[in-house]
């Protein structure tokens, strides 16, 4: 039944990964998820999960150790932030063509420099090209609950890819707040034990990690798309099994209000409940104003969001990071690059909010709207509020 | 070098690249290019084992009767393990032809 | 919806107050939302946390800027630290003090409802450490009344252990003895 209690976000996180009975965590701590590593560091030396806790000197060493884990066929949780992300960046896309179900929790911190320890997506957007499945938690439960789900989808044998579940550092990670912790009864009936398709044993014969010449390379990286790309099926066939079990909806893009809307904006991550208010305030007002909650990121939802967006004749997408020097924000030029060739497709406009910990309001986001709405865009994005 | 057949479609391709045949480095006969060979004097040799230890290709194995020989589809000839033989058991002889 | 922010020093325990009230008020049944000003603080540095509480979800997630109750938990933050800034009119700033109303009013520019009560004593007395966020719990439980004292017990029990009940007494203390000044 799940039982409903107050939790910090960043400890439920490792409680979810407790539920789901992991066999190794291989963790570095860095502020803002430093609570989930060292929290997960207790239930494995509280003896709550037969589990190892590699304590390892670096986030490179991190991934590059939950790898190895992995490899044995060991069900593996990791976790970091910004600057510990990049430093194991180089790991990042050998995990994914491994094929190893590793599940990382990412408390999104802005990329120095300067040096700033506050919420934004800086660290995650990078890691955009290096083939694993990406979700965004809106709120604690979305956190909790995207880490179990995490587990199943990258351990099914249609997929095998390492996923990571991103949570606003701070804004998520440090909140106290409601959440229903599911029952170790449900998860188990939820989440099977992890069945690898291939294990480093001394019995079993198999080289992981291999060199790939010229010859092959190309294929190799196909059938890693392939599979990428192929990985949203049995998304939306673990959320609907989540939905059927415990209740709770997930879409890879959530839309709200959007049935008449005419301006809608794009969020990603947590802004997204405060957007929900500025939509509710200026519909109250008379505007015509919707919301999309992009939930899955990768692989990129991109039927999603063609239906998404019937209808609607501008989208004001909001970017925490910034592809400096290019066209904007991330999700800004995917969504425009994916409508392309959609003949009827709305304006796309970019804001670069939520900065470095940047407080994001409702009074931000109607201004957005309204400005949207004029099209009143001198560039194709804006630094939102940027003083000067 | 024997010819090795890979995969030709992306499709062929196994998950993460990975190789299930045992021993398929066993498919590159290094020793194909080796200008000259270990040749062992058994009577010298004192069984001691120091050219098992120390060949880098790991490619010198005991005999049934304790001595020791060279795998001559990997040894490259390149003479460690008789310049580490203490007897001086061991020869570098050209290769012929 | 109600917004409170708390005034405290880094190791005093605002953050736990914060954590416990959000906890108290989620065991009732109701929506919470608890959290410390981000960042890093060193001991003793002024510091902010901040509650929310409603009868349904809360969905906002930026800060708070126009708080309905302020509580202060460390008297020397007063006049050092603007902390009526934002206070709604019609609020309730609450402050571990002895000081009068005169005496307050010489450092805090506020013209609504101003509310003290001698939490330094109240936990020098029950906890022998002047750690007052606990005892302000109970003063703003009573200020309030959005949250039942009794809601305060496990949150407290499960916090502290073994202190407990000491923290517990200091709540009820205070809860006893807050007053409004004005």
């Amino acid at each position: 039944m799940g039982k409903r209690v107050g939790m910090e976000v960043a400890i439920a996180s490792a409680e979810a990964a407790a539920l789901c009975k992991f066999d190794v965590a291989s963790v570095y701590p860095i502020t803002p998820q430093s609570h989930v590593a060292e929290h997960l560091s207790d239930i494995v030396a509280d003896g709550r999960v037969d589990a190892s806790f590699i304590t390892v000197e670096s986030e490179h060493s991190a991934l590059s150790s939950a790898m190895g884990a992995s490899a044995t066929g060991a069900r593996v949780v990791t976790a970091t932030s910004s600057q510990g992300l990049l430093f194991m960046s180089e790991v990042m896309p050998i995990t994914s063509a491994m094929r190893l179900p590793i599940v990382m929790i990412i408390a999104n911190r802005a990329v120095s420099g300067p040096i700033n320890i506050w919420n934004d997506h800086s660290d995650i957007m990078p890691m955009r090209d290096t083939g694993w499945i990406s979700f965004f938690a809106d709120n604690g439960q979305e956190v909790v609950d995207m880490v179990i789900q995490a587990f199943k989808v990258g351990e099914d044998r249609r997929v095998m890819l390492p996923v990571n579940v991103n949570m606003d550092g701070f804004q998520l990670t440090h909140v106290v707040e409601p959440i229903i912790m599911p029952d170790q009864e449900e998860v188990d009936k939820f989440l099977p034990p992890y069945k690898p398709f291939a294990a480093l044993h001394p019995d079993n014969c198999v080289s992981m990690g291999t060199l790939g010449m010229p010859e092959f390379f190309t294929e190799a990286q196909k059938s890693k798309n392939v599979a990428l790309v192929n990985s949203i099926k049995v998304v939306r066939e673990v959320w609907k099994e989540w939905e059927t079990q415990f209740g709770r909806k997930y879409e890879p893009i959530q839309s709200y209000r959007t049935e008449d809307a005419e301006v809608a904006l794009v969020t990603m991550g947590s802004m997204g409940e405060t957007a929900e208010i500025a939509v509710d305030e200026l519909r109250m007002q008379g505007v015509k104003a919707g919301l999309l909650k992009i939930k899955l990121w990768r692989p990129f939802p991109f039927d999603d969001l063609k239906k998404a967006i019937k209808g609607i004749k501008v989208l004001a997408v909001t970017d925490r990071a910034c592809s400096f020097g290019g066209p904007g924000g991330p999700v800004f030029s995917e969504i425009r690059s994916a409508l392309y060739d959609v003949p009827k497709k709305p304006k796309v406009v970019n804001y670069l909010i939520g900065l470095g910990g940047r407080d994001v309001q409702v009074e931000n986001f109607m201004d957005m709207v309204r400005r949207a709405a004029k099209g009143k865009l001198s560039e194709p994005y804006e630094f939102y509020g940027v003083r000067g | 070098m024997t010819e090795k057949k890979g995969p030709e479609t992306w499709q062929e391709i196994n998950p993460g690249c990975m190789v299930f045949r045992k021993g398929s480095a066993a498919d590159y006969h290094t020793g194909s290019w080796r200008a000259k060979r270990p040749l062992w004097e058994n009577e010298k040799c004192i069984k001691c084992g120091v050219c098992y230890i120390y060949c880098p290709e790991g490619c010198i194995t005991e005999t049934a009767d304790g001595f020791f020989e060279a795998n001559l589809d990997y040894c490259k000839g390149c003479g460690i393990c008789a310049h580490e033989c203490w007897p001086k058991a061991i020869a570098m002889v050209n290769e012929e032809g | 919806m109600l917004e409170i922010r708390w005034h405290g020093r880094g190791g005093q325990g605002a953050v736990t107050s914060v954590e416990l009230f959000a906890l108290a008020a989620i065991a009732e049944g109701k929506f919470a939302t608890g959290f410390p000003s981000f960042g890093t603080e060193r001991r003793g540095a002024p510091v902010t946390g901040f509650d929310r509480v409603d009868d349904k979800q809360i969905k906002i997630r930026s800060g708070i800027y126009h708080p309905d109750v302020v509580v202060v938990l460390d008297e020397s933050l007063v006049g050092l630290v603007d902390v009526a800034e934002g206070l709604k009119p019609g609020g309730i700033l609450l402050v571990n003090t002895t000081k009068s109303l005169e005496d307050l009013k010489k450092v805090i520019r506020y013209e609504g409802k101003i509310a003290t009560v001698d939490a330094s004593g109240i936990a020098w007395k029950e906890l022998g450490v002047p750690i007052t966020n606990t005892t302000m719990l109970g003063a703003l439980v009573k200020l309030t009344g959005i949250v039942k004292f009794e809601s305060l017990e496990e949150p407290i029990k499960e916090r502290f252990g073994r202190i407990a009940a000491k923290n517990f007494a200091a709540a009820k203390s205070a809860y006893e003895q807050v007053k409004f000044i004005n």
